[in-house]
């Protein structure tokens, strides 16, 4: 029997769980959380009096169905919660749990490792009262509360609007809706855009509900700054006019879509390929989430689909998983699990048109923005460096000249804005630049850790 | 003859670099060879140690020149490189570690650096950060840290100001003789004729080598460093630990940059060094050894590199004994950083005057020719596959 | 948490939404007693009575956290015994000593 080891419980890993246990494995399902749910579907403690599933609307089924799987599973895996994986190193996962680091040994991994914001730096963005887009929805479902009492929601995204009527709802006050991406460019992607009606359909009644409660809504901004002295006082734009406007607002929620965490990926030996639409690197897997060597990723660890893609693309892997293993699977099943993947994938393409990531706002940036948020690296230095005899040409070599993605997140939030930085400065197809390497520990590990290891 | 010579230093790390800085400097037509970019391995890779406790005896000749260079950096490149005069802190755990200390105390006495003696009292008074198990230690105020990220960039950029070609992303594919000179063959199709060459190769050294009917037993490895978050700046020499199971040092920024051995395996041919995990946690465990002040902390990086090593822990500096002209400078054994720019003046003093005053017999090509003296340090400070194995090129 | 010593806060950057039953717990930040609610995390704590988490090391310049999922890693802050932890991925626990500022933590010189 294969010991295998599941790493992420969001809709992905719990899928993938449920497909294996019926199959009669018993997997190890390893959450870095303390409650399954991942980001999206996070079920907030009992002691909370939020009306989760007001939250959650049209998901509250899809939501309540994921946790009561997981209630059934739990009893027939090995579950492992408040577990961070900090390192994979020839089939053996590093592992921390309550400060002490253990090892735990895999034949076959399936990573769904989720996702996390993508962001662009923004002059004033690192000021106190800024929180990304994802993290301002999750601050509300996890700990019931708002980021602010005047909340800007801004960047593009269709979380944009979800989260602005999900507090608006909440009883915030939500001062405008600042989409960057022009309204003819969501006309454009349509097409794509119609692989999932009811998605669309859910984001056009999202928009009008915004409306109909009078939140301003404006389409095509460039963001000029974030304002503030020690905090959040309020948004500089310029709008789809071009006319410069000032939001006096306590806080924003700022992102730009989603980028897959895909930093064990990469360390279980991964190949990463440059992905255009999404102007992402991202991992390569067959369609059923196949990345070679025992390998198999699944969710928005592996390319972003949102939850429903998540909890197929986690079926899709279980399955290839036991295929792997001699154990033929149901064709139907697969043929229709695929068809469901693809066909949310091609929505979330449409939604890079519709919702796009700010490529010019890069190269307009000006010299003295922040772009490395840990190590406090400005634009300007990275272009310096950049520009000078024999500059560094490359990412990685900018990350050892100017110390950008050195900090404590790894190049989690500058990286993607780094690339594009580098790739306007030496005037390079962005593909060309490369990408940020990465190493374990994933995330900080305490020295103290290491105590109780046998020499 | 000096101006009109023309040499090709093949290798942009550090001694390739500061190689034609000086001769550059002393009029000579140089152009720098590098198959990637300048200072990307082991020379950016470093721990940054600008150490002088400890080294090898015969080194300290060179390692004294090569120090008076460090401290003159300023003026030599135009840019500091974050030189630091730390002063290192050589630690005891134990008495048989003690006596080491002093036996390596009294020969870099008798080169002329100035040794403090420092008992267990006096230490943690001075450095409060000590824990408990240290028992002694030396202190030398003359050593000194530098970003090593840093210095092959900024080295080349001052040899281009004095006149040098770098050239990059270019590999140099043959070295042939050709008369009384050389003919440098490059995978770009160019054909660089030349007087004099240095082969300042690093871990790829041995191709040249041995195409001119020299080889030394060179093998790949690499140096795991890890790093932490910053923390408030408290620890100001670098530190190591006498067995070498620790060698930390703070930068000014805060994060404490540590490493220890055994040292792993690399992948000359792949280029690269992935740090096994258990490495990060053995790192870690010892630093907390000797400061566990800093049990809290938070590793939040780690790093490593590909690094030419001999088995009797020395380099090779010298002229080749089979081909006039050609200067063979490479295998480091992860200590090149401090004895750089030193090596880089005695290659000069080989080139324009065919000897130099500092003694390099010790590290000629010649003595694999003989029973090769394996060094004591190979079972401690390298895992059983990186010293057994792999010969490099 | 205040930014004068011995002084509350006027207002915090979070707002409740929705309540939270359960024990109260009491923390000390920065030296002032706070109060908050069995299953709160620590930022959760920290922005409900004040402004910010910490101060960046380059600079000083206040931070508040960013992704409040763990993946920033801009909310660190140090406890009493020296401890780091992440403040957003963290449960506020009764007693727990709170510092936004690594020096005033025991166990740092």
């Amino acid at each position: 029997m294969r010991n295998v080891v599941i790493v992420g419980g969001g809709p992905a890993g719990i899928r993938a769980a449920s497909i294996l246990v019926e199959a009669g494995l018993k997997p190890v399902l390893v959450n870095e959380a303390r409650r399954v749910g991942g980001q999206g579907y996070r079920a907030p403690a009992q002691s909370l009096a939020l009306d989760i599933k007001a939250l959650m609307g049209s998901e509250a089924g899809k939501y309540q169905r994921l946790h009561s799987l997981f209630a059934s599973l739990q009893e027939r895996i090995d579950y492992r919660p408040g577990t961070l994986v900090w390192g994979v190193h020839e089939k053996v996962l590093h592992t921390l749990c309550d400060d002490v680091a253990d090892t735990l040994p895999y034949d076959a991994l399936i990573l769904a490792t989720g996702a996390t914001d993508r962001t662009m730096p923004l002059p004033g963005w690192t000021l106190p009262g800024v929180f990304t887009l994802g993290g301002a929805q999750v601050i509300l479902k996890d700990q019931g509360c708002l980021i602010g009492n005047r909340v800007v929601f801004l960047g593009s995204s269709p979380l944009l609007f979800l989260a602005a009527l999900q507090y608006h709802k909440s009883g915030a006050s939500v001062a405008a809706v600042v989409d960057t991406t022009p309204l003819s460019a969501k006309r454009a992607a349509l097409r794509d855009l119609a692989a999932s009606p009811r998605t669309l359909a859910r984001g056009i009644m999202y928009r009008a509900a915004l409306h109909r409660a009078g939140i301003p809504i404006i389409d095509g901004a460039a963001p000029l700054a974030i304002d503030g002295t020690d905090r959040v006082e309020g948004v500089r734009i310029k709008d789809g006019r071009g006319r410069e406007r000032f939001i006096p607002c306590d806080a924003v929620a700022y992102g730009y879509g989603l980028k897959p965490e895909t930093q064990l990926a990469e360390l279980a030996g991964a190949r990463f390929r440059f992905d255009p639409v999404f102007r992402l690197w991202l991992p390569e897997t067959d369609a059923d989430g196949r990345a070679g060597g025992d390998l198999y990723l699944a969710g928005d660890g592996a390319a972003i689909g949102g939850a429903d893609a998540a909890e197929a693309s986690g079926a899709l892997a279980a399955h290839a998983l036991l295929a792997d293993m001699g154990r033929p699977q149901p064709e139907a099943q697969l043929t229709r699990l695929r068809r469901q993947v693809e066909r949310l994938r091609r929505f979330q393409r449409g939604l890079a048109r519709a919702f796009s990531w700010p490529v010019a706002q890069a190269t307009a940036l000006a010299d003295d923005t922040i772009a490395c948020r840990c190590e406090a690296v400005t634009v300007g230095e990275i272009r310096a460096a950049i520009h000078a005899p024999l500059g560094p040409r490359e990412v990685n070599r900018v990350k050892a000249i100017t110390r950008c993605g050195m900090g404590r997140c790894q190049g989690r939030f500058c990286g993607p804005a780094l690339q594009e930085i580098v790739a306007g400065a030496c005037d390079a197809p962005i593909a060309d630049v490369g990408r940020l390497r990465m190493q374990a520990p994933v995330k900080p590990i305490p020295l103290h850790a290491a105590a109780e290891m046998e020499p | 003859m000096t101006t009109g010579m023309r040499v090709v230093v093949v290798g942009g790390g550090l001694i390739g670099t500061w190689t034609t800085l000086f001769l550059a400097k002393r009029g000579l037509d140089v152009v720098l060879i590098e198959k990637g970019i300048v200072g990307a391995q082991s020379s950016g890779v470093n721990f940054g140690n600008l150490r002088l406790q400890g080294r090898h005896p015969g080194q300290y000749p060179l390692s004294l020149r090569s120090q008076a260079l460090w401290e003159d950096i300023d003026a030599l490149i135009g840019d500091s490189c974050e030189f630091e005069k730390t002063g290192h802190l050589y630690v005891a755990m134990n008495d048989a570690e003690q006596e080491k200390l002093e036996h390596h105390a009294r020969v870099a006495e008798s080169h002329g650096l100035v040794i403090e003696r420092v008992g267990r009292d006096e230490l943690r008074r001075r450095w409060p950060w000590v824990g408990d198990e240290p028992q002694a230690a030396t202190y030398s105020a003359r050593d000194a840290t530098a970003n090593p990220r840093l210095v092959s960039v900024a080295v080349a950029r001052a040899a281009q100001r004095h006149g040098a070609k770098i050239v990059e992303h270019t590999r140099v594919t043959q070295v042939r003789r050709s008369g009384a000179g050389f003919s440098v063959e490059t995978d770009s199709g160019s054909v660089v004729d030349c007087d004099v060459v240095v082969n300042s190769a690093g871990a790829w050294a041995l191709n040249i080598a041995e195409a001119f009917g020299e080889t030394a037993p060179m093998f790949a490895a690499g140096p795991p460093q890890f790093v932490t978050e910053p923390l408030p700046y408290q620890i100001i020499p670098s530190v190591q630990a006498v067995d070498g199971s620790a060698i930390f040092r703070q930068i000014p920024r805060g994060n404490v940059i540590f490493a220890g051995y055994p040292r792993t395996a690399a992948d000359p041919v792949l280029n690269r060094a992935p740090v096994p995990p258990v490495k990060t946690l053995n790192g870690m465990r010892h630093l907390m050894k000797i400061a566990p002040a800093l049990k809290s902390a938070q590793v939040i990086r780690v790093w490593s590199g590909i690094e030419g090593y001999l088995p009797d822990m020395l380099p090779v500096i010298g002229a080749s004994e089979t081909t006039p002209g050609l200067f063979h400078a490479f295998g480091f054994c992860g200590h090149g950083f401090q004895v750089g720019p030193g090596v880089a003046a005695v290659l000069v003093d080989l080139v324009l005057e065919g000897r130099t005053d500092t003694p390099i017999d010790l590290f000629s090509i010649g003595r694999f020719k003989n029973a090769v003296q394996i060094s004591d340090k190979l079972a401690r400070e390298f895992d059983g596959p990186a010293a057994a194995g792999g010969k490099a090129g | 948490m205040s930014d004068e010593p011995g002084q509350k806060a006027p207002s915090g950057q979070f707002v409740r939404a929705a309540a939270r039953r359960g024990a109260t717990l009491r923390l000390t930040i920065d030296g002032d007693m706070v109060e908050a609610v069995e299953g709160d995390s620590l930022l959760a704590v920290l922005l409900l009575n004040g402004r910010f988490v910490r101060r960046l090391e380059f600079g000083g310049a206040p931070r508040a956290g960013f992704c409040l999922m763990g993946a920033c890693q801009d909310c660190w802050v140090a406890l009493g015994d020296g401890e780091r932890v992440r403040a957003c991925t963290t449960l506020a626990a009764n007693n727990m000593v709170v510092w936004t500022d690594p020096q005033r933590a025991h166990g740092n010189a």
